[in-house]
């Protein structure tokens, strides 16, 4: 008995060290925002999350505008305002080829540009542009909507009749990279999101193949309650480190 | 017209839409005339909805007091009632879908005999998107017109939409300075008109053909 006590002590203790060497090696890579952004080639197609600039990764995108990375896609729900707010810095700096987004109203050089020909602007609407992203990232093969059957959205798509009522196919939307703001990470890469500015992020997060979290700060592994975590770790790549962070 | 007339449109229609929200509803209001429903609702228990992900939408803080990271669907910033919720983007456009939100509020541009809405963008002119309308006119369960009920002299119910159409759902309710206007099958119904005009100056007004309802009634506003 006081062996076979003794022998499950070790195994207990054993698997202890080794869970806590695996926790080790998922320390996600945390980087300066610069160092980060080399790693987005130019021509890259970007999810980047935010509305209005509320919940968008602003030192990514500063980044970006620095090292003059163009020719990009971008999947964003508006294109900011002027006074870089959201994206509206990287239409700005004509790094932008194409945008798909919900809407442009709030960023005249969107508009102008798009009306000179100097940018491929996309319009969808916000709730489908969203459902595709998630779609992607949840691994199905589209989205059947009512929104846009029998509007403009619809001209060149496909329409699915089932069980009699007709429905909009719209396509999932992947990205390369997705570039989120959050409130808190932790060095594991758990996210945390506060009130509005979750909007598009965690559903981006899941759709990309390279994920880039922006956190206003990190904080020790179990400081995130599990209950708060609404970007799991295993997600995400890569974090943005605090500006002043010793490199 | 003159600045107190505009002001007074505005104000007929907020009032009168306020008469259509009931106690314990989610409501998503659009940017503009719709907006300002909120000062006149006497029902209680409302909670109101931003696309951008709040459920309990409240007044505007007072400035210094602001939170950066909540804000409405227009980004302003906005607080949060007792019990409100703020949830990401697909949840939030599930709820407007899914038929989990019980009114929307939308300004308008043109309406048609169908009772199609043409709200989000004029060819030739600068295009704005349609950010969440197209989703609200299709997935909530009643949408609600707030508009003006001609844009400089030209009308805006009108036999068919020379703008694109926001969606091909038939919209509830039409309600302008002058008529309150319930869209069907048969056709656009007039069921109420404003105590300051006649019933043949509403008609007179309105390029739509509109059925005259045998129980019309004087606009009633609330507050």
């Amino acid at each position: 008995m006081v062996t076979e006590n003794s022998h499950d002590h070790i195994t207990v203790s054993s698997q202890l060290f080794i869970f806590s060497r695996e926790c080790h090696l998922y320390i996600k890579p945390t980087e300066s925002e610069l160092e980060l952004a080399k790693k987005i080639p130019p021509g890259a197609s970007l999810h980047v999350g935010g509305f209005m600039g509320v919940g968008t990764p602003d030192r990514l995108v500063q980044a970006l505008v620095e090292l003059k990375i163009g020719e990009l896609t971008i999947y964003c729900n508006d294109t900011g305002k002027p006074g870089a707010i959201g994206i509206a810095p990287l239409i700005h700096a004509n790094l932008v080829k194409r945008v798909v987004t919900s809407h442009v109203g709030t960023n005249p050089e969107t508009q102008q540009k798009m009306i000179d020909g100097e940018l491929d602007v996309v319009l969808m609407p916000q709730g489908t542009l969203v459902e595709c992203i998630r779609a992607a990232g949840a691994g199905l093969g589209g989205v059947l909507t009512r929104t846009g059957l029998g509007t403009v959205v619809a001209e060149g798509k496909q329409v699915v009749e089932i069980d009699g009522e007709q429905w909009l196919l719209e396509k999932p939307i992947r990205a390369d990279f997705a570039l989120l703001g959050c409130h808190r990470a932790d060095y594991q890469g758990n996210l945390e999101y506060t009130l509005t500015a979750t909007n598009f992020n965690p559903v981006m997060a899941l759709a990309a193949e390279v994920v880039i979290a922006e956190p206003r700060s990190i904080v020790p592994v179990g400081v995130i309650p599990p209950d708060h975590v609404m970007t799991p770790g295993p997600l995400v790549d890569y974090l943005v480190s605090h500006p002043n962070a010793k490199r | 017209m003159n600045t107190s007339m505009v002001m007074e449109a505005t104000e007929t229609i907020q009032r009168r839409i306020a008469r259509e929200i009931e106690s314990g509803m989610l409501v998503n209001l659009g940017i503009g005339i719709p907006t300002g429903v909120t000062r006149f609702v006497t029902a209680e228990g409302v909670m109101f909805q931003s696309e951008n992900g709040l459920i309990g939408t409240g007044a505007p803080m007072p400035e210094g007091m602001e939170d950066e990271s909540l804000v409405d669907a227009g980004g302003g910033f906005v607080s949060a009632v007792p019990g409100a919720a703020t949830i990401d983007s697909a949840t939030s456009f599930a709820f407007i879908r899914g038929g989990h939100l019980d009114m929307t509020v939308l300004g308008g541009m043109q309406v048609n005999e169908q009772g199609q809405l043409a709200n989000w963008m004029v060819p030739g002119q600068r295009v704005a998107g349609m950010g969440g309308a197209m989703d609200l006119v299709s997935g909530a369960k009643r949408v609600i017109v707030a508009m003006k009920h001609t844009a400089k002299g030209a009308a805006k119910i009108v036999p068919e939409c020379s703008l694109p159409l926001t969606s091909i759902r038939r919209v509830s309710l039409i309600v302008t300075e002058l008529a309150v206007i319930e869209p069907t099958e048969e056709g656009l119904v007039l069921v109420e008109h404003a105590d300051y005009v006649s019933v043949d100056e509403v008609l007179s007004q309105t390029q739509a053909a509109l059925i005259v309802s045998p129980d019309i009634k004087p606009m009633r506003l609330l507050g």
